[in-house]
């Protein structure tokens, strides 16, 4: 099934199998390698002589030429830092969340639901469902349900739990609410994936040698599902943190709550002030490779990548 | 564990959790038959209207802007199912030089944020003076889903009983009929399920779209152009169409599945 491609830890280890030096590799990579480096790579390589633009010289907007001007760096982070902060914190944040509501629910489908095969596909079923729908209408959807007329704003504000000035779309709130629905599936899957295949012996082990519920799951259980905890996380705070559709303002974010994403895009897309929004990029591609570095070293499952 | 306090604990809890991710689908299915204006915002009672006339509004543009997209995600996947496949049974059946830098170079478009990879592109574009079209849409949806398909059909090929295709060779098969005959078939449900999963990339790709489409809309981004003014409810008719199709071919895969391995144990 497609699940597969949403965790690296399914396939078997391919070291087993004896590998042949041949032509006939080269023929099947080379295609599908220049392609990458073509539209991948390259892109890349784009981006950091875009960013280091400069104006042109009594040209219009948005023509620039190639220069070596680092200074739009420090620029970006003198004017967006606040932005930069907020889109890793909302990602951060958002992640936790996802993590904490899907834990229980993976350990739910692939332990607990083990003894019930039907039970178990129409569960999984459920939790890409959301794939099979718009991404953009999903997250309009919780807007509308957010708005200042919706029952469910009128019913907090009756009960006094809300001002009755206060709103729910356009704040922090609702933006780390949109991050963390969109991504729950990217989070359950690999954890699934991976509680699917954990042995129940190591538990009741624990069990026997009376550790607690809360040690057994604290010392054995969370161990054991390291590998797609980490996959998850990593799964959910990348794109989160590049996201710029939850926190745009015609979904559910407002002018205080933009993050990296929306800068990215006004600057390319409607400023044409490539080079900012192309140093933006650099900066966020860079903070996120180093962090994905660190913690997969830390957390040891090197193996993932 | 939690055996005294939590039988029912998670069970209740999971289907919660469950419902919960229902509620925007559930939302944007019952709207579908909303007997709405402009925009789709307000219930103003039940129509099958829009269901029956879904390509009316706006000179059916969101007609014209779904069918883009469902053309850019059918050239987009058969182009990176076949590139990725090739790839994945590269790395699983050969020995190769730079074998690390090519697993890196699959592993880092997924790890990259879509923004990241939507700007170097249109920046690519643009200083190569390539004007945005469906083309460079395509190009963009291919870059992407390769790795996907990489991940997917990987998994299959190493799952391969070589003997299989050595069978096939000590029987006098040609290289060509070996593959025709033995490796594709067997391939064949993970080659599809790459080809599934490019394609729902393709057709929901918003962030990476915008950046390279220049005046081309897909459906995705369609709805963020509407989003502003309202969507009108044609465009949750299609999203919901495509939302129970997907979920019979789901279900449809599981089930059969189910009863292949149901006959495969009757017989051993």
């Amino acid at each position: 099934m497609a699940f597969a491609a949403f965790s690296t830890t399914t396939a078997p280890s391919t070291d087993e199998v004896a590998r042949r030096r041949s032509p006939v590799a080269l023929f099947l990579l080379l295609p599908g390698i220049l392609y990458l480096v073509l539209f991948f790579l390259t892109p890349l390589v784009s981006l950091l002589l875009t960013s280091l633009q400069t104006p042109r010289e009594f040209g219009d907007i948005g023509q620039y030429d190639y220069a070596f001007r680092w200074q739009n760096y420090s620029d970006v982070v003198t004017t967006y830092w606040p932005h930069i902060v907020r889109s890793f914190s909302y990602a951060l944040v958002a992640t936790f969340f996802a993590l904490v509501i899907s834990y229980p629910l993976a350990y739910f489908i692939g332990v607990k639901a083990r003894k019930w095969p039907l039970l178990q596909s129409l569960m999984l079923v459920l939790v890409i469902a959301p794939f099979f729908i718009s991404f953009l209408l999903r997250t309009l959807a919780w807007k509308q349900l957010f708005s200042d007329e919706s029952i469910v704003v009128q019913s907090l504000k009756a009960l006094s739990l809300l001002g009755p000035e206060a709103h729910v779309t356009g704040t922090a709130f609702s933006v780390i609410f949109g991050l963390t629905y969109n991504f729950i599936p990217f989070m359950t899957l690999p954890l699934y994936t991976t509680l699917e295949r954990l042995d129940v012996r190591y538990l009741e082990a624990g069990n026997d040698l009376y550790a607690s519920p809360f040690q057994v799951f604290r010392r054995v259980t969370i161990p054991l599902s390291m590998p797609g905890i980490v996959a998850g996380t990593l799964l959910t705070f990348i794109p989160a943190a590049g996201d710029y559709i939850n926190a745009s303002r015609d979904f559910l974010g407002g002018t205080g709550t933009q993050m990296m994403g929306n800068v990215i895009e006004a600057n390319f897309l409607v400023l044409q002030n490539y080079p900012s929004a192309a140093a933006l990029s650099i900066i966020l591609m860079t903070v996120i490779l180093v962090i994905v570095s660190v913690y997969v070293k830390r957390s040891g499952t090197e193996e993932l990548l | 564990m939690k055996l005294s306090l939590g039988k029912w604990l998670l069970p209740v809890y999971s289907a919660l959790a469950l419902l919960f991710l229902m509620i925007p689908i559930g939302y944007t299915f019952v709207y579908s038959f909303n007997d709405s204006l402009k925009s789709n915002i307000v219930w103003r009672g039940f129509t099958f209207d829009k269901w029956l006339n879904v390509c009316n509004v706006q000179n059916g543009a969101v007609c014209e802007a779904f069918g883009n997209s469902l053309f850019i995600g059918a050239v987009a996947t058969v182009v990176a199912t076949t590139l990725g496949t090739m790839i994945a049974i590269a790395i699983v059946r050969y020995r190769f030089k730079f074998r690390s830098q090519t697993s890196l170079l699959l592993f880092l478009p997924m790890a990259t944020p879509e923004v990241v990879l939507g700007a170097g592109l249109a920046a690519q574009f643009l200083s190569l003076g390539v004007p945005k079209d469906m083309l460079t849409i395509i190009l963009a949806h291919t870059m992407f889903c390769i790795s996907f398909v990489v991940v997917t059909v990987k998994a299959r090929v190493a799952s391969l009983d070589p003997a299989l295709e050595e069978a096939g060779r000590d029987l006098y098969g040609s290289a060509a009929q070996v593959f025709a005959r033995i490796t594709f078939p067997l391939l064949l449900p993970g080659i599809l399920a790459a080809a599934l999963l490019s394609f729902a990339l393709s057709f929901d790709d918003f962030i990476i779209t915008n950046f390279n489409s220049g005046s081309v809309t897909t459906f995705p981004k369609y709805i963020w152009i509407s989003a502003a003014r309202g969507i009108p409810a044609e465009a949750n008719v299609l999203a919901s169409a495509v939302f129970i199709l997907a979920l019979v071919v789901v279900v449809t895969v599981q089930v059969s599945g189910a009863a292949k391995a149901r006959r495969l144990a009757k017989l051993t």
